[in-house]
């Protein structure tokens, strides 16, 4: 396929169309608006089913609803709208169902803004809707990796029969860049062992996430953490940038880790060993690499577009072995090269300490900064 | 020559599980009626049902086909769902008046304004039945329940809503009806009303839905006898039976 | 002549609500009250002679718990439900 010119929301779109998609339900929000556009014309030519919903409920409960009968199904939302479609993720995991969903995340929280954001990640990663579920968390950095992610996403959904979010910021969803498409499949309708698509010369099923008897409950935990665990032992994926010779990591995901590079690079370029890990999976969360990486570095730096929540997974697996430093620019501001490249500069001119939150001198630098007053 | 011959007995469509809803509560003639239809269609192999939150969430349990299990008043979008990969399905949502008329009264209204083909069961018993009775929207003006213990006062809780007569204004709605199961000549109707209503589905004329006026003898506090009474007495002249909406297409229908 | 019919109430799902009994044309139908169903209820049953098998009772019942019969001196096309 030639590569060309694709807008990473409108990217998403085509590249779940070659997935084999069946069937879409959305709700517009701003920054991922243009996904839904797309597929409302899209699916449609192709014979697929595509359905403007009432609001993110009725979507993601369209989405359950489809998912039931074994078809690739997919909703896509922003901040906001992913938290009403925090219930149906709750049931769906509790149904052991295979859905997708993107979140093109935003400032928040509340109404917040429609700039990019990375502010979701807890809510993604922990769970975000009620009960004790694990869930796939893809992080694309590029209209490439979201492309490339975006077939990913239903294999893995499919495979473990669990929610595939992928998370990008607003940036990655508006920006256009030059990308390869793959083939066109036909929409997948696997003849799953436990789909609902009517008893026909089959015993009947019932898809639902109740179990009654706490026991029966109980053991549906532990078959999702079972499950999980053979995600987190296949399905960590990571990229690394010059962390063969580096005393400096920065862990950094999405655009964040796409920004930090720059830094890297123009670090390198004045004799700085510093390298960048950026999840891909952010979960399963790539605690084996970052576990070795600690062996290896003088520090780390955690870039994020949000108050430092992915932050919390890099403490708990550097465990005060050595110091962890955290930059980031919440609220829908995207990090400047520059900036990042002054938190390389105050880290490689040291001292560093091990600090039980980051975040404190993180945020005194923020109030000196931006000259705001603490209240 | 006299023979002996079956009348009638539990339809096929149903499976052996005994329901688990209290002694008298016409939930179970509501079950009954759409168990035979489905039956006379011959269509029980290629119907996926959606269950409700509220009494009739284990209707899963009780009817032979697929089944699957929404959160609380979302089966209609959970039945878009099912139904947009799966148009040669026939799929029917099962709701109580809290689930439908409250929490899910934006995914009921829009399912119909959409023409979704799927089918609606809605039992309307006036309360929340599975968490004890509490008031419902279809609650009557003055009706004691247990979050309205004075009885429902208009001016602070509103006033009941009419499901049938809403939808039926609506572009999509195929065929919506208020039927009432409190005797034998009106359980006779529900069920037609039901035929009706699946018929309408399988021949793609858009959304259908049966409303029909259910009882509740232990929230009501009243034997089951008394409560087709109070239904008779009370929930049909504020509920009134009848046809609120059949397109001209689904008239042309013949069973 | 009056048809002759009988009906056979489940045990397994019979709740004894009472709803066939009230419903009953014939008036035949009562509580039996010298027999529990394995869930504790007194089942319905007829106490008397006069069933005409014309299954209202198994029209109102909500558990689907009344199989109708009845005594015909000509075949019957039709074995459908009643309703």
């Amino acid at each position: 396929m030639p590569r060309e010119l694709w807008k990473g929301n409108e990217a998403i779109a085509e590249s779940a169309v070659r997935a084999g998609l069946g069937a879409y339900f959305g709700y517009p929000i701003t920054p991922q608006t243009e996904i839904l556009e797309y597929l409302s014309r899209r699916m449609p030519e192709l014979g697929r089913a595509f359905v403007q919903a009432e609001s993110e409920l009725g979507a993601i409960n369209m989405v359950y609803g489809a998912a039931c009968t074994g078809a690739r199904v997919m909703s896509s939302s922003s901040s906001p709208g992913v938290s009403l479609m925090m219930e149906g993720l709750s049931y769906i995991a509790g149904t052991e169902i295979p859905a997708v969903l993107v979140n093109v995340m935003r400032g928040g929280p509340g109404l917040g803004n429609i700039a990019p954001a990375q502010s979701d990640y807890n809510q993604a990663v922990r769970g975000g809707g009620h009960g004790d579920y694990p869930r796939i968390v893809l992080a694309p950095a590029s209209v490439q990796e979201a492309i490339d992610l975006m077939a990913l996403s239903f294999d893995l959904a499919e495979k473990y029969r669990m929610i595939a979010m992928m998370i990008l910021d607003g940036s990655v969803g508006q920006m256009m860049e030059p990308a390869e498409m793959p083939a066109l499949q036909e929409p997948h309708r696997r003849e799953f062992d436990w789909a609902t698509n009517g008893a026909m010369n089959r015993e009947r099923r019932i898809l639902s996430s109740i179990y009654l008897d706490p026991h029966d409950e109980e053991k549906t935990n532990l078959r999702l953490l079972k499950n999980w665990k053979n995600v987190q032992a296949n399905e960590v994926r990571y990229k690394e940038y010059f962390l063969d010779d580096a005393k400096y990591v920065i862990v950094g995901f999405g655009t964040a880790g796409r920004v930090a590079l720059s830094a890297v690079r123009e670090a390198r370029a004045l004799g700085i060993k510093v390298g960048l890990l950026r999840p891909i999976t952010v979960s399963p969360f790539p605690y084996e690499a970052l576990d070795q990486l600690t062996g290896q570095v003088e520090a780390f730096l955690v870039t994020e577009m949000n108050m430092g929540q992915m932050l919390d997974d890099v403490l708990l697996t550097v465990r005060g072995r050595v110091p962890v430093e955290f930059y980031g620019r919440p609220g829908g501001v995207v990090p400047f090269h520059d900036e990042i490249l002054d938190e390389i500069h105050r880290l490689a001119s040291g001292p560093l300490a091990v600090s039980t939150d980051p975040r404190d001198s993180w945020l005194a630098r923020m109030y000196s900064n931006l000259k705001v007053t603490a209240q | 020559m006299t023979t002996e011959n079956l009348v009638y007995e539990r339809p096929e469509a149903f499976t052996e599980m005994p329901t688990h809803y209290c002694p008298g509560c016409t939930h179970g003639v509501a079950h009954r009626l759409v168990a035979e239809v489905l039956d006379e269609m011959g269509i029980v192999d290629k119907t996926i049902g959606v269950a409700p939150v509220g009494c009739a969430v284990f209707a899963y349990n009780y009817f032979a086909t697929d089944f699957v299990e929404a959160p609380h008043g979302r089966a209609p979008a959970m039945a878009t769902g099912v139904k947009r990969v799966l148009p040669d399905r026939v799929v029917f949502t099962y709701q109580g008046d809290g689930d439908l008329a409250s929490i899910g009264m934006g995914e009921i209204v829009h399912a119909a304004a959409r023409g979704e083909n799927i089918t609606v069961i809605f039992i309307n018993n006036a309360n929340y039945g599975m968490t004890g009775g509490q008031m419902a929207p279809t609650t009557l003006p003055g009706m004691k329940t247990s979050s309205s213990q004075s009885g429902r006062d208009v001016e602070t809780q509103g006033y009941p809503i009419k499901v049938s007569e809403m939808l039926s204004t609506l572009e999509g709605v195929g065929y919506c009806v208020r039927r009432s199961l409190h005797d034998p000549k009106n359980i006779r109707l529900a069920k037609k009303a039901i035929r009706a209503a699946f018929e309408t589905q399988v021949r793609g004329l858009g959304f259908s839905m049966v409303e029909l006026l259910s009882t509740c003898p232990t929230n009501w506090g009243i034997t089951p006898v008394n409560s087709l009474k109070f239904v008779e007495e009370h929930m049909v002249p504020a509920y009134p039976l009848g046809d609120y909406k059949v397109s001209d297409a689904v008239k042309q229908i013949k069973i | 002549m009056a048809a002759k019919g009988w009906i056979e109430v489940s045990d397994t799902y019979c709740k004894g609500c009472e709803l066939c009994i009230s419903a009953c044309p014939q008036n035949v139908m009562e509580l039996n009250m010298a027999h529990l169903t394995p869930k504790g209820y007194h089942p319905a049953h007829t106490f008397k002679d006069g069933c005409t098998g014309c299954a209202i009772c198994a029209v109102v019942c909500p558990d689907a718990a009344i199989t109708v019969y009845r005594e015909v001196t000509k075949s019957v096309s039709s074995m459908a439900a009643p309703v």
